[in-house]
C-alpha cells in the first residue's frame, strides 16, 4: 500500500497498522490501558541487592516486554548491565523497548545473535547496533516511534510493558525518585515517567539511595515494585556528548544567522512566543543569536520547550523566557538546573508531545528549528538513515515538535561530497506538509503551501528559492549520488506520532 | 607521459583525498577506500581513468583514500601526483598547468 507520503508499506510487514494518511489525527476517543499491580505489603522491603536477585523476584521470562529510558544518553550504563544478567540467566525472546538506544549500546548486538532480543522499538539506532540492523540482523523489523509517538503507544497499549528497569539518579528505599540529586544526575525524567505508570513492574536502579522522603518526586513510590543499587549507573559528563558543541565553523553560523533572521522577522517574533531548538552546533547557536535580538527588541518568550540546553537556561537566567517546559536535559549543567530553578518544569514524554492526550506542550510551540540529516524536494525530512541508507540517527522528538505553527529545518546544503537537498529522502520521518522553510548556508526555500510566509519574508534581504534550486545547487556541487542498493528484507519500520506507518528502512545491500 | 617513481598527494582530512601512486608494469590498477563508496565510488574511478588518460598514462597504480572531496579537488590532487611521479618536476611548466 502507497501511503500519503508516496512510501510503499508493504502488506506482510503492515500487520494492523493502518499507513500515513496526513499529520493532524482523527482525534476520534481512544481506550487507554492499564498496568497489573501487586499490592505491597505492610512491613515489606523494595530493596534487592542486586540484578540477578531481582531477575528472579520479578519472574522475567522467555517473550516479555522490558523497557529502559536513555536520560544518561552516551553516559548509559543501566541498559548493558541489565540486559549482561538478563542474558546469563537464559532468557530469550525478548522485546526491548527503550525510549531511545546511543552508540554505547552497541552489545545488543551479542543480545541480538543470541536470540536474547527478538523484537525492538526504539527513537534512535546509532553505531554498530545501527549498522548491524541495517544489515538485517534481526528477523523482526524494529518499529520506530517518535517521543510523542512511544508516550500515545504505551498509553494505548501497543507498547505492553512487563518490567521496566528505570536507572534514576537518587530514590529513597520506598521508590520515590528524582534526576536532580545523587552522585549521577541526569535531571529531568519525563520519559520514565510512562514507564513507571504504565509498566506492570517497575524496578529502580539507583547509586545514590537518600532519606526518605526523597523529593521532588519524578516517579512516585505508587508505581515502584523493586530498588537495586549499583555502583554506578551512568556518567553525567556522556548526556551531552554529541548534542552540544560550541561552534565555530563558518558555515553553521552562516545558517543560524540565517534562522535567526527568519524568525526575527516572521509575525510569530512578538512578547509572548515560544520555541524549541534542538541540539548541533547551528541550534545552540541560533539560541544563542536569538537571545541577542530578544534583549535588542524587548521581546520575552512565554516558554521553551524540548531537550534542554545550557544557552536556554542563560535566556531564563535573564528572564528572556518565562518558563521552560523540560522533558530532557542535553547537558550537565541543565540537569543540575532542573534541581535549583523553579520555572524550570519537567514534564513526561505525554505532555511534552502525545498526539492521543488532551493537549500536548508541542500543541502551543509557534516556532521550532529543528535539523536533518536529508530534506526533500516535498519538504520531506530524514533524520534516522544516512547518505548510505544505514540507521545512524534517532527520531527524538522531530515530527512531534514539527507541527508548530513555523516549522524551521537548518541544514548545510551539503556534507562534504553528500547533498543534503535531495531528491527524494531515503526515509521519511517528518512529513512535508508539516516543514515551512528550509535554512541552508546559501539561503531559504519555503514552503509553497505558506503563501503567507513567502509574503512576509520577500524583499526582506533574505535570499530565497525554490527547494528544486536548492536541490539543483546541491547537486552541482557534489555530483549526483548513485542510488543506495538495497535488498527486500524490511529492517525497521517507521511509525508516525499517532501510530500509522509513514516509511519503512530496508537492508542495505553488501 | 610514464610513471616513474611512486609520490604521494593530499591528505586524509575530510574533504580531501590521498593519493599514492606508483609505477604498474601492465595497465591502469586503482584502489579506492572512500567514505562516500556508494554513491560516488564508481564516479571516482571513472574520473581518475579520465584524468591519467588525459596524460596519456597508459600504466599506473592509484591508492585513492577518499574522504568525501569534490571533483576539483581529486583533480588537483591527481595532477600533482602525476608531476611528482614522472621525475621531471623541474620540466613541468607550472603556468601553463591546465
Amino acid at each position: 500500500m502507497i501511503n500519503r507520503v508516496k512510501r510503499e508499506i508493504p502488506e506482510e510487514v503492515r500487520g494492523n497498522n493502518k499507513v500515513f494518511t496526513g499529520v493532524h489525527t482523527d482525534c476520534k476517543v481512544v481506550q487507554r490501558t492499564a498496568p497489573k499491580v501487586r499490592p505491597i505489603k505492610l512491613d515489606e522491603e523494595k530493596w534487592v541487592a542486586s540484578i540477578e536477585e531481582v531477575i528472579d523476584k520479578l519472574n522475567l521470562s522467555d517473550g516479555m516486554t522490558i523497557s529502559f529510558h536513555h536520560h544518561f544518553r552516551e553516559g548509559d550504563y543501566i541498559i548493558n548491565l541489565v540486559m549482561e544478567a538478563i542474558a546469563k540467566k537464559g532468557i530469550k525472546n525478548l522485546t526491548i523497548a527503550p525510549s531511545s538506544l546511543t552508540n554505547v549500546h552497541a552489545p545488543l548486538v551479542h543480545h541480538i545473535k543470541t536470540g536474547v532480543i527478538t523484537n525492538m522499538t526504539t527513537s534512535g539506532l546509532r553505531g554498530e547496533l545501527g549498522e548491524a540492523i541495517s544489515n538485517g540482523i534481526m528477523k523482526e523489523p524494529v518499529r520506530l516511534r517518535s517521543h510523542g509517538g512511544r508516550a500515545r503507544a504505551i498509553e494505548s497499549g501497543d507498547i505492553k510493558i512487563d518490567v521496566a528497569f528505570l536507572g534514576v539518579p537518587s530514590t529513597d528505599l520506598y521508590g520515590n525518585a528524582n534526576g536532580v540529586k545523587g552522585k549521577t544526575i541526569c535531571g529531568s525524567l519525563g520519559y520514565a515517567q510512562m514507564d513507571a505508570k504504565y509498566a506492570d513492574q517497575v524496578v529502580l536502579l539507583t547509586d545514590t539511595i537518600l532519606p526518605y522522603p526523597n523529593t521532588p518526586i519524578s516517579i512516585a513510590q505508587t508505581d515502584v515494585d523493586y530498588i537495586v543499587e549499583l555502583d554506578k549507573i551512568g556518567d553525567s559528563d556522556g548526556i551531552g556528548i554529541g548534542a552540544t558543541r560550541f561552534t565555530t565553523n563558518p558555515k553553521e553560523l552562516q545558517i543560524a544567522e540565517l534562522v535567526k533572521e527568519v524568525i526575527t522577522k516572521s509575525v510569530y517574533f512578538k512578547n509572548g512566543f515560544s520555541f524549541q531548538t534542538g541540539t548541533g552546533g547551528a541550534a545552540l547557536a541560533v539560541t544563542r543569536f536569538l537571545a541577542e535580538e530578544m534583549k535588542s527588541n524587548n521581546i520575552k518568550a512565554s516558554f521553551a520547550l524540548g531537550g534542554i540546553t545550557k544557552p536556554m537556561l542563560t535566556m531564563l537566567e535573564e528572564n528572556l523566557v518565562d518558563t521552560i517546559l523540560d522533558v530532557q536535559d542535553f547537558d550537565k549543567e541543565a540537569a543540575i538546573s532542573l534541581g535549583k530553578q523553579e520555572r524550570q518544569i519537567e514534564i513526561s514524554a505525554s505532555y511534552y508531545a502525545d498526539p492521543h492526550n488532551k493537549g500536548a506542550a508541542v500543541n502551543q510551540l509557534d516556532v521550532v528549528i529543528l535539523s536533518a540529516l536529508e530534506v526533500d524536494k516535498d519538504f520531506n525530512v530524514n533524520v534516522m538513515t544516512g547518505s548510505d541508507g544505514v540507521l545512524r540517527g534517532a527520531i527524538g522528538g522531530h515530527c512531534d515538535a514539527a507541527n508548530a505553527k513555523m516549522t524551521i529545518i537548518s541544514a548545510p546544503l551539503v556534507r562534504g561530497r553528500i547533498p543534503t537537498i535531495v531528491d527524494r529522502v531515503n526515509t521519511v520521518i517528518t512529513p512535508g506538509e508539516s516543514v515551512d522553510v528550509i535554512v541552508t548556508e546559501i539561503g531559504i526555500a519555503i514552503n509553497p503551501k505558506r503563501r503567507d510566509l513567502i509574503a512576509s519574508l520577500s524583499d526582506q534581504g533574505i535570499p530565497i528559492y525554490t527547494i528544486d534550486a536548492l536541490q539543483e545547487k546541491a547537486y552541482g556541487i557534489t555530483g549526483k549520488p548513485k542510488p543506495i542498493e538495497y535488498e527486500d528484507k524490511v529492517v525497521a519500520l517507521v511509525e508516525y506520532r499517532d501510530g500509522t506507518l509513514i516509511d519503512k528502512v530496508l537492508q542495505v545491500k553488501q | 607521459m610514464e610513471i616513474i617513481n611512486q609520490s604521494t598527494s593530499g591528505t586524509l582530512e575530510s574533504s580531501d583525498i590521498q593519493i599514492i601512486l606508483g609505477p604498474n608494469k601492465q595497465g591502469i590498477d586503482i584502489d579506492i577506500r572512500s567514505s562516500v563508496q556508494k554513491q560516488f565510488g564508481e564516479h571516482i574511478d571513472m574520473l581518475i581513468r579520465k584524468i591519467l588518460s588525459d596524460k596519456m598514462i597508459e600504466n599506473a597504480k592509484v591508492l585513492a583514500v577518499d574522504n568525501g572531496a569534490l571533483d576539483c579537488t581529486i583533480q588537483a590532487r591527481m595532477e600533482t601526483a602525476i608531476y611528482r611521479s614522472i621525475g621531471e618536476n623541474q620540466r613541468v611548466d607550472w603556468g601553463v598547468v591546465e
